[in-house]
This record gives structure tokens, sequence and C-alpha cells, in this order.
């Protein structure tokens, strides 16, 4: 047996706080044989990305290495000094950041970007490094690879992007690459191009990635072997047929439950959690009642001439659960402001319950009757509550503008009321948004949105910013709230899996326009139109059954 | 970020803690703190502390250098300078801190409405903010304080409006970078209007950045309301006030008293510099994302 090119023992890395020392990685260990494929997984908070730091000599200031061993190649890279870590950075190891277009500079040709990396480490002229430039960039799929050489990072699209990072990690043919959350905020049919090349393009060229993730769908896809990290230690690695079929650790097992496939359901997410009430059966629409919503032929058109949104109509009851699904520019989210009247349309029509709203410009709807009864719950959850505003005034204030709650005593039993009703503890309520977990942040911005008792409840991306056991309980409280209340959701994600367990119906989107419609159960199993069938095939998912097999 | 601390418990430290913390990592803000504190008091305890009457004369006793009597010597009238200077303090400190007050709070509201709404009224106002910056602004200050009278309110209200153009932008620049975000199109979900999404969320948001702004505008509404009192525009003699104090003492200093100028000259550059050095440390101790 040969020694693995990358070995790492026991690490220990601490950080210099202003609360004294905080241990991020408290003796990780974990090993990538040459050519060999490692997901590192875990939520936020685990100290992946710290490993990686680590391995990288790239750890901030206030970070360092306590204790353990980090060995490339045999030999002791622990302590290495600037001068030993800059050789072999970029020539043996290298990494792929989060955001391509942060780790670019955003004023230099990304041909010549990789020719800099080219140059650093090789005696090349710089014809030279731009021809192998543009020879990287065709590698990594870039059509018309000498044109594209000479855009700047914002002429390209994130995918792109990506793929130039890819290129300038591979430039110097490292050993080993690391690649940390490379597809995170890219969309799935994307993740799924850049997922392909760059796990073709290592295996091609014999070389070991480490492949850091909080997507356990991904790992499972992806790689050989995976370690699942949690708290700064590893809960367990093995292969991922194994690690995903049959988890050992009760930690993995909660992971892998509670991450959505293609056949998982609400409650099977968090198996400990109280059983969800069941569901009253929808009231029938009694003869000439309106329907909740009805968008007709809506668009929204901008100044400079984009089309966000084109000519959609859709219509929703009472307590029906509606999914708009979409990627990136798709129109999703403007829809969901149209629908809540933030923003106004250039056409079409909005009605709900019978009127029509959509004639009331938004910068007055907030004195509209119909503002409590539609309300949205928002992306982030952090970005969304004001940052001078603790819990409690967050969820009084629609209390007060829009309920009329004025009195102490009322408005307290109200907003405790909203936060029992989420599942936020009372005494988290005199805390800012910087003081909560993720988790917290949704229930706040959950419990804010219904404590004025709204019809329609539109979630834009409620979970695209948390971890998926967070994502999990969090889906678990939202068709809880739906079935005691009988609230209407409008569900807008990027996150079929998502949206499949949550919603009855489903719209796909397009770049603003309205793709196919249908049951969710149908759509899952016989998309109609090709662009579903492509969504549904891109997103990552493991099959334990398939796997075992 | 997988690299977030793992042991910070969340609480809420006291701002008092929280700014012993801030100031313990950055000396200069606590030396500037600690000069400010004491300008505030001497200007507060002025009558307790000067030794002699500021404007009681004493011919037989003038020009006198430095001494055990009269620590920082005496003026052409025999005046006390040390008691002159402290009781200037109080004077200058008042003139700044109001017409400081005065151009923040309508700045602010100005330049915020102007951030939020856009449209024609930041136009109109955009330009007006232009106009009033091509002029010189203390040719302007002197303009309005010859115009409207040598008092003090005219001084506060010349000082406030030459201050008022960097509040307006400062302030919409700050409203506009988080006109956008998610908590102001929450704050419109949750039934607030236009008014009180502009005074009730984005103001408290933006203001530890206004103040900043706030800590280097005193040091410059000082110097600006001594700078009036010197050219004579300004406060009026005998009145104790640092700018006269000067003006005064200028015309002693080729004969080699440099004491009449010296110390209230002194007592500028200092209150100056403890206002400018204080900024950056006072956003520190506002901000409340940096008291985890």
């Amino acid at each position: 047996m040969t020694a693995p090119l990358l070995d790492v023992e026991d690490l220990h890395v601490a950080f210099a706080t202003r609360r004294g020392t905080v241990e991020a990685l408290r003796g990780v260990s974990f090993a990538v044989p040459a050519g060999g494929v490692l997901g590192i997984v875990g939520e936020s908070g685990s100290g992946k990305s710290v490993a990686s730091l680590a391995v990288m000599g790239l750890l901030d200031r206030a970070g360092a290495v306590t204790a353990g061993r980090i060995r490339f190649d045999g030999q002791d890279i622990t302590r290495a000094g600037g001068r030993e870590l800059r050789r072999l950075r970029g020539a043996a190891l290298s990494m792929i950041f989060q955001n391509p277009r942060a780790a670019l500079n955003p004023i230099r040709a990304v041909g010549a970007q990789i020719a800099d990396v080219l140059r650093a480490h090789r005696p090349l002229s710089s014809a030279e490094a731009k021809a192998r430039a543009v020879a990287l960039l065709e590698a990594v799929r870039i059509r018309d690879a000498a044109r594209r050489a000479a855009a700047l990072p914002h002429e390209l699209s994130g995918g792109m992007c990506q793929r130039v990072m890819i290129a300038m990690a591979m430039a110097c043919e490292p050993r080993l690459i690391i690649a940390d959350e490379p597809t995170t905020g890219l969309d799935v049919t994307t993740q799924k191009a850049v997922m392909d090349l760059l796990s073709g393009l290592v295996r091609e060229r014999g070389m070991a990635l480490v492949l850091i993730t909080h997507d356990l769908g991904l790992a499972a896809q992806y790689c050989d072997a995976v370690t699942v990290m949690e708290a700064g230690r590893v809960v367990e690695s093995a292969p991922p047929a194994r690690l995903f079929g049959a988890p050992r650790e009760a930690y993995t097992r909660r992971l892998v439950a509670a991450c959505p496939t293609p056949t998982s359901t609400i409650a099977g997410l968090t198996p400990d959690a109280p059983p969800l009430p069941p569901a009253a059966p929808a009231p029938p629409l009694p003869p000439g009642a309106p329907l909740l919503l009805e968008v007709q032929n809506l668009s929204k058109r901008y100044p400079d001439g984009t089309v966000a949104v084109d000519d959609v109509s859709f219509a929703m009851r009472p307590g029906e659960s509606l999914g708009l699904v979409g990627e990136s520019g798709s129109g999703k989210s403007t829809i969901s402001r149209l629908v809540t009247r933030l923003i106004d349309p250039t056409g079409g029509e909005v009605i709900f319950e019978g009127e029509t709203i959509g004639a009331v410009p938004a910068r007055d709807f907030h004195r509209a009757p119909q503002r409590s009864r539609v309300q949205i719950v928002f992306q982030d959850a952090g970005e969304s509550l004001n940052p001078r505003f603790s819990a409690f005034d967050s969820i009084a204030d629609p209390l007060r503008r829009l309920a009329g709650v004025r009195d102490r005593t009322s408005l307290h039993q109200a907003v405790e009321e909203a936060a029992d009703g989420v599942g936020l503890p009372r005494a988290l309520l005199d805390r800012y948004p910087h003081q909560l977990s993720g988790g917290q942040r949704a229930r706040v911005g959950i419990a804010r949105a219904i404590s004025v008792r709204p019809r329609l409840l539109v979630l834009d991306e409620p979970t695209a910013a948390l971890d998926v056991s967070v994502q999990a309980v969090v889906l678990q409280l939202l068709e809880r709230l739906r079935r005691e209340k009988g609230l209407a959701y409008l569900f807008v994600s990027h996150d079929l899996n998502v949206v499949r367990m949550l919603c009855d119906r489903l719209i796909v989107l397009r770049q603003g326009r309205i793709v196919e419609e249908g049951e969710s159960d149908r759509i899952f199993r016989a998309p109609a139109a090709e662009y579903t069938a492509q969504l549904i095939a891109a997103i990552p998912h493991f099959r334990p059954e398939h796997a075992l097999a | 970020m997988s690299a977030a601390p793992l042991a910070a418990s969340p609480g809420r430290p006291s701002i008092l803690r929280h700014a012993a913390w801030v100031l313990r990592g950055n000396p200069v803000t606590a030396a500037a703190l600690a000069g400010t504190a004491l300008l505030v008091l001497v200007a507060l305890l002025a009558p307790w502390l000067a030794p002699y009457d500021p404007v009681a004369t004493n011919v037989a006793n003038a020009m006198r250098p430095p001494s055990a009597a009269h620590w920082f010597g005496t003026d052409q009238l025999g005046r006390d300078i040390l008691s002159r200077l402290i009781h200037g303090t109080r004077l200058d400190l008042a003139i700044a801190a109001s017409a400081v007050s005065l151009s923040f709070v309508v700045g602010a509201v100005i330049g915020a409405f102007c951030g939020y709404h856009g449209g024609r009224l930041d136009h109109a106002v955009g330009r007006f903010v232009d106009v009033l910056m091509a002029f010189p602004l203390f040719v302007l200050a002197m303009a309005m304080v010859a115009a409207l009278g040598n008092q003090v309110q005219n001084i506060v209200f010349a000082t406030a409006v030459i201050n008022l153009p960097f509040y307006i932008r400062f302030a919409r620049t700050e409203v506009a970078v988080r006109r956008q975000a998610g908590w102001v199109e929450a704050a419109r979900a949750s039934g607030n209007g236009g008014s009180r999404i502009v005074l009730g969320f984005l103001l408290p948001n933006i203001l530890p950045n206004v103040a900043v702004q706030i800590s280097l505008n005193l040091g410059w509404a000082i110097l600006n309301a001594a700078g009036l009192s010197f050219l004579g525009l300004g406060v009026t003699a005998p009145t104790p006030e640092w700018g006269i104090m000067v003006a005064e003492g200028a015309r002693f200093i080729t004969a080699g008293n440099w004491w009449l100028v010296a110390f209230p000259g002194l007592a500028l550059m200092l209150a100056v510099l403890c206002f400018n050095l204080l900024g950056d440390g006072l956003r520190d101790i506002l901000d409340p994302r940096m008291r985890t």
C-alpha cells in the first residue's frame, strides 16, 4: 500500500478571538490517495473550510495549527514557511473557491490571469503562456476560447467564471485540487455541467480532488470517499454507498434523513420531530366565491429593456400550495414581489379574493386592506431583518402597523403567540439578528409574516440560505403551519425536491415565461417540457437503494 | 462560513463593556475620548474652575508672562488668560455642538428622504447642494454673519448651513445603498409607509456611519467659529472666545508676547485633534454588529 498523497492526522486549529481561543478543529484526520476524490461534508461551523485552508497554509493571522500533522507526498508541510508553500501552491496544490467572481481580479482579462499563474511557476514567454491559457480555456469547454480569453470577469456568467477558476487551478497541473463549495450559488444545470467537467478532468489527468460541500447529494455523486464533519471533528468516513446507505453515526443518519431526495416526504426529513397534524381537507369552494389569487398576463419590463416577467398567468384556490420553480433569471422572485405588491407590474392584473390589487401603486399598498392578507417570507432571513430591531421588534412591527395592536400587554401577548407558533423560544425575543442562528432568524421571519394572519403567504426561497438539517426543520414548520392555519403558499424555489414536498401543483419558469404547469407528482414522473426534464436530471442526489445494489 | 467561532455564546454585553473593549485595542481613540471628556468637563465647570473673572481688567498687571499666580500669563488689559481660555471652551464648544447637531438633523433627514425616494426631489436637492458647495464655504459663512449680524445664533446658523451639504450627501448615499435591502422590503410588507421606513428603519441604521462624520465636523465647526471671530465677524470682545483671543494676541506677538496667542491656539489645536481622532473609534462603539 502506497502512502496517501495528502495525509492529515489529528489536526487541531485554534483561532484567537476576543472571547479567548476558539477551537475550530479538534483532531481531524483524513487522507486522499493520488488520483482519489474525497468529499468533506458538513454544515456551517463544522470546520470543513478551516481544514482546507490549513492544508493550503491560508489560515488568517488569528488562526494557528496547534497540534497534528499535514503531510503532502510524504513531506511534512504543517509548519512550512511562506516560500515553501508558495512553491507548492499552484504547482502541486491548488484551490478553487466558492465565489468565482470574487476570486478573480475584476479588471484583468481572464486569459491574462491564467497566464499569470503559469508564469509564476514556469519559465514561459508571454506568448507561450497566452497560448497555454487559451488551451486551458478550451479544456474547460469554454467555446470560442481565444476570444473569451480577452474577456473581463464581469462579461462572463457565473458558471463560466467558475470554469475559468478551474482552468486556473489546473494550469500548472497540480497533483491535488481543493474545491471549497465550487458550485454553491450556481444553478443546478450549471452546477451539473461544472461538476461533470471538474471530475472528468481530474480523472483524465490523474489528479486528486478534495471536494468540500454542504450538499450530500453532490458528494455522493462525485466522490470515492466521504468524510462527515461536525463541530470540528470527523464524525464518520466511508465510501458514499456505505455512508449514505447505512450510516453508522446518529449525526450522519440525521443529516442523510434531512437531505431532500426525489422520494422523501416532509415528515421523513425530521424523523425525531413530533408528527404533523393531519391535513384538514380543503373546504370545497362555494360556487360563486372568488379564487384566492388570480394572476392574468402579468409582465414586468424594466426601462433598460430587460423583461423579467413575460405574460404569466396562473390562479390559486384558498389553502392551496403552489410552487414556482426556476433558475436564476427565470423571474420567480420578481413574480413573488409583484404578487406581494412590493413592485409595480408593467402589464397584466393581480386579483386577490376577487379584487384587483395590481392597480394600487406599490408605494401606497401599505395602506391597502389586502396588505395584511398577503405576506411574504424572504430568502435570506438574516438580510431581511432590520439589524437594529430585536426579534421582538421585528415581529411586533406588522402587528402595530397592520393589526393596530398598540397597548403593551396585547402586543406582548400577540408576539409571544407568534413566536410560540414557529417554535422560537421566548427568551430569544430580545436578541438582535446577529445574535441568532440561521434557523432562529428564519423563524423570526416566518413569525413576522404570519403574525397578522395572512391568507396567502409568499415564500421566496425561505430555506435557500440554511443548512439541510435546519432546512428540514423549517420545512416541517411550514407544513405544520399550513395544515393548522389553512394558509395558502406560493412557494418560490430553485430546488425541485423541496418544492415537490410542500406543493401540490408546480409551475416551471424559464426566462420570465411559464414552461410547464401541473401536478407535482406528474411533473416529476413525466415532465412534458424538455427543460423540466433537464432540471430534474441535474439535481445531484444519492439513492441509497441504488448505491447499495 | 464554516470558520464561525464554535464556542461563541450569543449574549448582550453592555455598551460600556463593549466600548471598553474597543478602547483597549485602540489607545489613540481612548486618548481622544479622554481629551474630549476633559474639554466637555472644563466647559461645564468653567465658572468653578477659572481662577479669575475672565473679563475683569487690571491694567497695572497687563502683559505679564506665565507665572505662579497667572499660569498662562495676562493679556494687554491684565485679564487672566487661563480663565479666559476656560470660559472660551464653553462658548466654542456650544457653538460647534449646536451647529453640528442642527446640520446633522436637517441634513440627515433631507438626505435620507432623497436617497430613499430618488426622482425629482433627489435631483432638485442634489443640484442645490452642488450650488452650495460651489461657494467657498467660509466666505459664505462670513457673508451670512455679515448680513444677519454678529450674534451667537447667527454664527451657529452659518456654521450649520455650510456643513449641511456633507450630511445631505452622506445620508443620501448611505440610504441609497440600503434602499433595496431585504429588511426594507420586509418593512414595506409589514405595512410601513415611506416616511416611517426612512425615519424608523433607515436613519437608525446609518447613524453609526454618520456619527463619524459628526465627530470630524465638530473639529471643523470649532475652527470655523473661531475663524469668524478672528476676522471680527463672530462673537465680539470682551467675550472670552478662542478666536478673539488669538486675534487680539496676534497684535502683540512681534513684541515677543507669545503667550497671548500660543495658549488659545494650542487649545484650538487640541480640540480639533481630539474630535478628528475620535471619529473612527466612535463608529466601532456605536455599531451593534461589532458588539458580539
